[in-house]
């Protein structure tokens, strides 16, 4: 022990007088270049293993929703969950999407399908309309008592939706929506305000504000600088609003299956009622099937936007 | 009031936000062709001051006239005014000339007249070959230059400028301000710019307001406001490296700093002063002289050197004159160490008095 | 008062010498005639905004509030019946279970999603390969609907045909794991859903956290020596305090609101073991038809929101205003 110091000691001065020597000659032995980095450092197997170990964990539900859906009945009765297809049937897919009951209709979730299309375009579109004109007027044109409106609004965001469901059922009566489709849009309208407006007003906040007073200098209006300088400006965060309705929307249960009637219910009202429903033999590859159709549209929206939906997850959670 | 060459007339306008009290009582009148450079330090209210007059900003009280006309409750596009933003503020959708004819396009002009007005404002300001781009391929120098191209086009009276050069790097600043000069004695126009950098009030201004706390300190020519400040804030201000104040007490005899008297014969008071005043006297660095030329000064003294600091052209010194820090400028090629006893003198007559008690210039 | 104003108003452009001739002196003050219609663009854009925040927020919170002390049942009536129905709520067996699932089920998922979230978004801010499919994959479960996440758990936790079996066909036979039919631990069963949907969103918002952090804090505690879990203990996680709160604040009000998931995956069973406030108040007040007890059911998930609400916006803005 004591011999290694020495060694280490002498060694150093013998590096110090030749560095003395060598006038500042630095000793060529000693550490250059790159560091060396191994790739299969026992660090990287640690993060890496338990990265793809995460991953799998994470994507086994979407694994088991697709083998099941491709298997016959008699192979999920005697098979393992997770084990592929032996005989990939289409089957299920075929009852699911047209054949499938629920009480009295027997044409499948085609009908929650369509009844969903028929209610999340004019709800998107309503929704996104009234919201991005509101956050505009909130980053712009503030006038007295626009802060405190949208104080509430955003609050309101936190009141459990049950608390104002009944009265809502009294005011769409009262405006002869109630069991409408126009109706549940107005509700949708309603409950994507909060975080709509919010994610526009500060998009919109965040613009540079001279670009606002300059178009005022050039005479624009309230509508025109939305339409002819802010709308086009804004874009992307038109993107994020479709991504974050469109999901959420088409995600929807409570408002659906309490203010449509049932020959109108949404496609998840729809597939609950399928898988859910008491009578008859369960055919779980159909409901597996029935589930992943339901949950095809956001997640084939998710894959394709990748970041713009993480932006507005993002955009409309931390800044609330 | 009997004067009709006034451009620009801001009288008595107040404005606040809640409690906060941004412009106080504030009047200024703004010749018919002049350059006024407003300026102060950040949360001055000279922007704000600019955007009452521009209309973007409301005002608590008082009133705006511009050509003699009212414009106070006027919106922005109907004052006659032409405004250039520090962020350039150029629609990033619309080409350079969408950016140039949009306020024409608003106003409701024909358009044989805007093409005519946006090819001379783009001749002027030569621009002609960028008109198809958009505003993300041009040049900070470039887009600057449409900023000033949008004001142009609307061919009014008076101009505004918004720290307009602060985002530009130095050297761009430089050519630019030289030709907002240009463009000044080309077009004659009434120029109101607002600015942090002296340096730009300086060299462009016809006149200057320094502002602090929502009010004018001083209006007068660059030339005035240097040399005789008003007051101890406009003195500190104006000027780099800023001035050098020595506390001290004027009498009759002049004014005397510890166991120094300077002598204050040559001095042109603003003020009738009697009796023993507590006050400063401020010198700037390059009005002290030092070596031989010192010694003929008709105040010197000796001043041990502390600390230098070359900048190229000159070095910056440092050292202590009746125990209060003191710099002065010498030649950049002078030799000069700390540690050594130099002789410095000034001339009393180009110094600046200042009451202790009001700060007001004596 | 109104013709003197307007006679002085900027809007009627008067000219050169006529208004130099009034003096500046002898002016109205500046002041608008009408208040009400200066913005009046922006103030009829703001109309919805105005509407919801009225009728719907504040309007239909009192309503239900109001009519939580009355006897309602079928319709709403306003026969006034003091606490009566908070009584009955409180001797409620199946309102008892809720209160005790959302108590559980919102401990876990706050302490869970906040340690998983912010333990994976570590493992993805270690500059790894791959982040992005990585991410995308923690991530896809959010973009679900929650009655999806409910029917594939319920359909992996099928102790007939799903994990368990499988287990046991790889030879432990006596592997026993059936949350969604044993009443006592069926709510974690409904937990295990829950993490896998909602984690990824803890784990972006931990993420954008850890970027937001100037890289220089990362260079001084190199530079310091100072072990990585220690940087991340102590400097990095108090420097994420906002992100926490707004982790916090979403989660609770997601755990508030379960509902749909309990629906699809077990309906509240087995038995009423898995019930949770929000079904109670639907069902109450649009199965049962009694609505005065769905409203005073509701009437507490609002104050139990507003306990956590309030001190989280005297934290976040009472906090500004001193700062």
């Amino acid at each position: 022990m004591a011999d290694t110091i020495t060694l280490a000691k002498t060694r150093s001065s013998v590096a110090d007088s030749l560095r003395c020597q060598g006038a500042g000659m630095p000793d060529p032995n000693g550490p250059r270049g790159a560091k060396p980095r191994r790739r299969f450092s026992r660090r990287n197997i640690f993060l890496y293993g338990t990265l793809i170990l995460i991953g799998a964990y994470y994507l086994l539900p979407l694994y088991v929703m697709i083998v099941t859906s491709f298997k016959g009945m008699p192979e999920i009765r005697l098979g393992n969950i997770f084990s592929p297809p032996v005989e990939i049937t289409y089957q299920p897919w075929i009852r699911a999407w047209a054949e499938a009951c629920t009480g009295l209709n027997c044409d499948g979730l085609s009908r929650g399908f369509w009844n969903s299309v028929q209610i999340l375009i004019p709800s998107v579109v309503l929704s996104i309309a009234v919201a991005s004109v509101n956050g505009y007027a909130l980053a712009n044109w503030k006038f007295k008592g626009s802060e405190v409106f949208f104080t509430i609004l955003i609050f309101g965001a936190f009141i459990p939706y049950q608390v104002m469901l009944y009265p809502i059922v009294i005011l769409l009566r009262e405006l002869g929506l109630f069991g409408d489709l126009s109706g549940l849009v107005l509700v949708h309208t309603i409950f994507g305000m909060p975080i709509l407006t919010l994610l526009f007003r500060n998009y919109f906040t965040s613009l540079p504000e001279e670009l606002f007073k300059a178009a005022r200098v050039d005479g624009a209006g309230f509508w025109g600088i939305y339409f002819r300088i802010m709308v086009p400006m804004s874009i992307p965060i038109f993107v994020v609003a479709v991504i974050l309705q469109v999901t959420g929307i088409w995600n929807d249960f409570l408002f659906g299956v309490i203010y449509t009637r049932p020959d109108q219910y949404p496609m998840t009202v729809q597939l609950n009622n399928i898988v859910n429903s008491v009578q008859g033999v369960k055919e779980y590859n159909v409901n597996m099937a029935a589930t992943l159709l339901t949950g095809l549209v956001p997640l084939t929206i998710y894959f394709i936007s990748g970041k713009l939906f993480v932006r507005g997850i993002a955009a409309g959670a931390v800044k609330g | 009031m009997g004067q009709p060459s006034y451009s620009v007339e801001i009288h008595k306008v107040d404005l606040s936000f809640g409690s906060v009290e941004v412009l106080k009582d504030l009047t200024l009148s703004i010749h018919e062709g002049e350059f006024l450079v407003l300026l102060g330090s950040s949360g001055c209210g000279k922007s704000t001051l600019l955007n009452c007059i521009a209309g973007l900003l409301d005002v608590s009280d008082g009133q705006i006239f511009i050509k003699g006309r009212n414009v106070t409750w006027e919106e922005p596009s109907h004052r006659g005014i032409g405004m250039v933003f520090q962020s350039y503020a150029l629609y990033p959708q619309m080409s350079v000339e969408g950016n140039l004819s949009f306020g024409l396009k608003n106003a409701g002009m024909p358009k044989a007249e805007i093409e005519k007005r946006v090819a001379r404002a783009a001749e002027i300001l030569q621009i002609e070959p960028l008109l198809k781009r958009k505003p993300a391929a041009l040049s900070g120098g470039q887009r600057q230059r449409v900023a000033i191209g949008r004001a142009l086009v609307r061919d009014v009276d008076v101009f505004l400028f918004d720290e307009p050069l602060s985002n530009l790097d130095a050297k761009l600043r430089a050519d630019l301000r030289v030709e907002i000069k240009r463009l000044h004695q080309t077009l004659k126009n009434t120029m109101i710019y607002v600015t942090h950098d002296q340096v730009e009030a300086m060299t462009l201004a016809d006149r200057i307001a320094i502002m602090k706390g929502g009010a004018v300190q001083q209006l007068g020519s660059p030339d005035e406001i240097y040399n005789r400040p008003q007051n101890k804030y406009v003195a500190d201000f104006i000027g780099s490296p800023s001035m050098n104040f020595v506390e001290g007490t004027l009498n009759g005899s002049g004014m005397r700093v510890t166991d120094h008297t300077i002598p204050m014969n040559g001095y042109a008071y603003s003020t009738k002063h009697s009796g023993e005043t507590p006050s400063w006297i401020g010198i700037r660095p390059e009005q002290v002289v030092t070596g031989e030329a010192a010694k003929a000064a008709p105040f010197s003294t000796t001043v041990e050197v502390e600390l230098v600091e070359p900048m190229g052209s000159d070095k910056l010194v440092w050292g202590q004159f009746a125990g209060m820090p003191f710099r002065f400028r010498m030649d950049g090629q002078a030799t000069v160490l700390p540690g050594e006893v130099m002789p410095l003198g000034f001339d009393p007559a180009v110094a600046s008095l200042f009451d202790r008690a009001t700060e007001q210039r004596i | 008062m109104a013709v003197d104003a307007s006679g002085a108003s900027g809007d009627v452009p008067t000219v050169g010498q006529g208004a130099r001739s009034n003096g500046p002196e002898n002016r109205a003050p500046a002041k608008r005639p009408f208040q009400l219609f200066r913005n009046l663009n922006a103030k009829i854009a703001s109309i919805p905004m105005v509407a919801t925040a009225l009728f719907v927020f504040v309007g239909c919170t009192l309503w239900t509030v109001v009519y939580s002390f009355t006897g309602s049942r079928m319709l709403p009536r306003f026969n006034f019946v003091g606490l009566d129905q908070y009584e009955r709520l409180w001797s409620t067996r199946r309102w008892l279970v809720s209160i005790e699932n959302l108590a559980i089920y919102g401990v876990c998922s706050l302490v869970f999603s906040l340690v998983i979230g912010f333990t994976l978004a570590a493992l993805l801010d270690q500059k790894i390969r791959f982040e992005n499919t990585f991410r995308t994959i923690i991530l896809y479960p959010f973009a679900l609907s929650f009655i999806v996440t409910g029917l594939v758990w319920q359909w992996i936790l099928n102790p007939e045909f799903g994990l368990q079996r499988t287990v046991r066909s790889w030879g432990f036979e006596s592997f026993t794991f059936d949350p969604l039919f044993t009443p006592s631990i069926v709510i974690y069963g409904i937990l295990i859903a829950a993490l896998w949907q909602g984690t990824g969103l803890i784990m972006v918002l931990m993420l954008a956290g850890l970027r937001g952090i100037d890289s220089s804090i990362w260079a001084a505690a190199r530079v310091d020596g100072i072990p990585k879990w220690k940087t991340y203990v102590f400097i990095i996680i108090p420097m994420m305090r906002p992100v926490f709160v707004t982790a916090l604040v979403l989660i609770a009000a997601g755990i508030i609101k379960v509902y749909d998931l309990v629906v699809a995956q077990t309906n509240g069973g087995p038995g009423i073991a898995s019930e949770v406030p929000a079904k109670y108040v639907i069902e109450t007040m649009f199965r049962a038809q009694n609505l005065g007890q769905g409203f005073a059911a509701s009437t507490m998930m609002l104050v139990t929101v507003l306990i956590i609400l309030i001190p989280w916006a005297y934290l976040e803005f009472g906090g500004k205003k001193r700062g």
